[in-house]
């Protein structure tokens, strides 16, 4: 059974990743047709700021269904468990089982991707790393200009390409929520005196299911949950850290007292 | 009889001190000295009544060595050597270990902090000569210390086995492969493999945490053991020794414990509050004391980036890239560390305390921190453009503070020193 499971979300994965390219390709060509009048979207998108808090549990939350249903299907967080998840979260085991574990996974295990690694490499050209840390290596930030700069790029085999990373190997899986993008180059010279193409802006090819503030939301809450499981004991240690450290100042002060006293008898 | 303090305070006879004829005192002193050390170690000892905040942080660095072993223990209790296991062990220890986050920050922040402290302490004794006679020794124990330390620190950083413990260890290890003749031999002799590898890995955390901690033990011993024979130095450079009451006591001196005891743990208190906000609330400290780049593990496949050592390395990474020949990059960096060696000697000014020697020295002096903080800042970007220019120049300031010392001090014109401490109760 768990077989079969495995193989029909591998199946999935594979027509998801087939049809986003077919989809890419639509994209481009419908993107000759229109006309670049809008302001310059993305023009900025090297400052954007995610801003994020990870003891904002009900984004933490929200980021976690929205990982389940758009993330887990290539990618692990192979040091956190489901019951871990759970408890931090704040959400009840029958919630859990129904809501976010896969059919036949535990509660007590690690969070694993079904897709297998092998078959990963040969589909994208690299395993789809695992995320556990990648809040912490890459930062939050980098994670959620990357998740916002995906554009359509007939070159990619994906048929997808990306601002933050850019040759990305990963398919803008996305984009049915996002829609889909072109990213507009304008020709520079550079200092060593050869032209450039640098990016100007994005076009809006197609409408997503999901409004950009939506989307924006959605980013945020999904970047959220990473940080979140980059360091699951964040929210503890700064709650913790708040009276050791004014138990600290009160020692502190206690022994500059004791200290007082003593030196009293030195001239 | 009344015993008089050298302050003209009457003398509590402390606790240790007091003979014990029968019980359980008695019979302990009589197998070993206890009673014996304190008084001679503690309540006997004189240190200068002067002491000013500089003089915190040798104590503090014992601190943060006991505190170093603690947590190390406890962090080898999980910790699983390993090309294999070493990343996911140490991960295991943040995330599910209880309070494994907290002994792994505590260790990691306590690096950073160790060093930290031994460069203000070091800086202590620049300021106010305690290098110089009769403490040459005391000088050369403690740059021993701060040899291992830099050791134990370089391979403890390999340990979590993250990319930059990786790449790090890579580039340290192959200056090695610069000593002409033996280089390439002896490289792969300490690398136990052709590359860092697993054999590597499990080398470094024998010596991490039973070599070098041991050596460290020892040498930090030595260093307190010269201390007592020399007896400290203070903020005017004077020999407290040298003007002694009617009771044989320094007359500038008071007892190290309580006065000192007490003192010290005013400043181990403000320590652990500046630590304890670091651990608590930014233990990466922006990635200077956790690199970013080391939460991806180790990658023989994908280099980082920038590699650079941790910033208390950074200095000496950025005399290293000032020079473009590498083999003469490598000697020039560890003639940046020897040259501290040699300080005592270089050193001829007649007084030893900033406060007494004229604007050349303290000149010199400000250029050296100024040198050495600059170094620091850009061995942490890439060596290009202007940041090669500035690592050049600061390399020459860095060594002119040195080499010239000889010089400078003879000609720099000094005041009149004190016969007796300044101090001024509060």
């Amino acid at each position: 059974m768990r077989t079969d499971a495995r193989r029909r979300r591998r199946g999935a994965a594979l027509t998801a990743a087939l049809l986003l390219a077919a989809l890419a390709g639509a994209g481009a060509s419908a993107a000759k047709e229109e006309s670049a009048e809008q302001p310059k979207e993305g023009a900025d998108w090297q400052s954007w700021h995610v801003n994020n808090d990870a003891a904002d549990l009900a984004s933490v939350q929200r980021g976690a269904r929205n990982f389940v249903s758009h993330c887990l299907g290539c990618h692990s967080l192979k040091y956190e468990r489901w019951s871990r998840l759970g408890a931090d979260l704040n959400i009840p085991p029958t919630l859990l089982q129904q809501a976010l574990l896969p059919p036949g996974d535990k509660a007590t295990e690690y969070i694993q991707t079904s897709m297998p690694a092998a078959d990963a490499a040969d589909w994208f050209g690299k395993t789809p790393p695992d995320l556990s840390l990648m809040a912490r290596a890459r930062g939050p930030d980098y994670l959620y200009q990357m998740l916002k700069t995906f554009y359509v790029d007939p070159t990619r085999q994906t048929g997808a390409n990306n601002l933050r990373l850019p040759t990305i190997a990963m398919p803008d899986v996305l984009s049915p929520l996002a829609g889909l993008k072109r990213a507009v180059f304008r020709d520079e010279i550079n200092a060593a005196g050869a032209h450039e193409q640098v990016f100007d802006h994005f076009e809006q090819l197609a409408p997503g299911s999901m409004s950009a503030a939506e989307y924006d939301g959605f980013v945020r809450d999904t970047v959220n949950f990473l940080d979140y499981v980059s360091e699951p004991t964040q929210t503890a240690r700064r709650a913790l850290g708040v009276w050791v450290v004014l138990f600290l100042l009160a020692f502190t002060w206690l022994a500059w007292l004791v200290k007082r006293e003593y030196w009293k008898d030195v001239h | 009889m009344a015993v008089k303090t050298a302050t003209g305070a009457p003398a509590e006879l402390p606790r240790g001190s007091a003979p014990a004829k029968k019980g359980f005192r008695a019979w302990l002193n009589k197998r070993l000295p206890v009673d014996e050390f304190v008084s001679t170690q503690l309540t006997g000892y004189y240190a200068p009544k002067n002491f000013n905040i500089w003089y915190f942080f040798g104590s503090l660095a014992m601190v943060v060595l006991v505190l170093q072993l603690v947590t190390g223990i406890f962090l080898t209790m999980f910790y699983k050597p390993g090309e294999a296991t070493s990343f996911d062990s140490v991960e295991f220890i943040m995330r599910e270990v209880n309070y494994g986050w907290l002994i792994r920050y505590l260790h990691s922040t306590g690096a950073s902090a160790f060093f930290i402290v031994v460069y203000l302490h070091m800086f202590r004794a620049f300021l106010y000569g305690s290098y110089r006679a009769p403490r040459e020794l005391l000088w050369l124990v403690g740059m021993a210390v701060y040899l291992a330390l830099m050791a134990e620190a370089f391979m403890g950083y390999v340990l979590p086995w993250g990319n930059m413990s990786f790449w790090g260890a890579q580039v340290i290890v192959n200056l090695f492969g610069t000593i002409p003749g033996i280089g390439p031999g002896l490289v792969e002799w300490i690398r136990g493999d052709y590359g860092i590898a697993d054999a590597t890995l499990n080398r470094f955390f024998s010596l991490h945490v039973v070599a070098l901690p041991l050596a460290l033990l020892l040498l930090v011993l030595l260093h307190l053991v010269a201390l007592r024979q020399t007896g400290s130095n203070n903020p005017d450079g004077i020999e407290i020794k040298a003007r002694l009451g009617a009771d044989g006591k320094p007359l500038d001196g008071i007892p190290f414990h309580p006065y000192y005891t007490v003192k010290d743990v005013v400043g181990i208190g403000v320590f652990f509050v500046l630590f304890a906000i670091v651990v608590f609330f930014v233990p990466t400290l922006g990635g200077l004391f956790l690199e970013a780049p080391n939460f991806d593990p180790a990658n023989p496949l994908s280099t980082p980036a920038e590699i650079s050592p941790v910033w208390y390395f950074t200095p000496y990474y950025a005399i290293l890239r000032a020079v473009p020949n590498q083999r003469f990059g490598a000697l020039l960096m560890l003639l940046a560390v020897v040259s501290f060696l040699f300080v005592p000697w270089l050193d001829r000014s007649p007084v030893k305390s900033m406060r007494y020697r004229g604007w050349i020295s303290r000149t010199a002096l400000a250029l050296f921190v100024i040198a050495f903080i600059v170094l620091g800042f850009l061995g942490k970007r890439p060596p290009e453009g202007l940041y090669v220019v500035l690592a050049r120049i600061f390399t020459v300031v860095y060594f002119a503070f040195f080499w010239l010392m000889p010089f400078y001090t003879r000609i720099d014109r000094v005041k009149p020193v004190p016969e007796r401490v300044v101090y001024h109760a509060h």
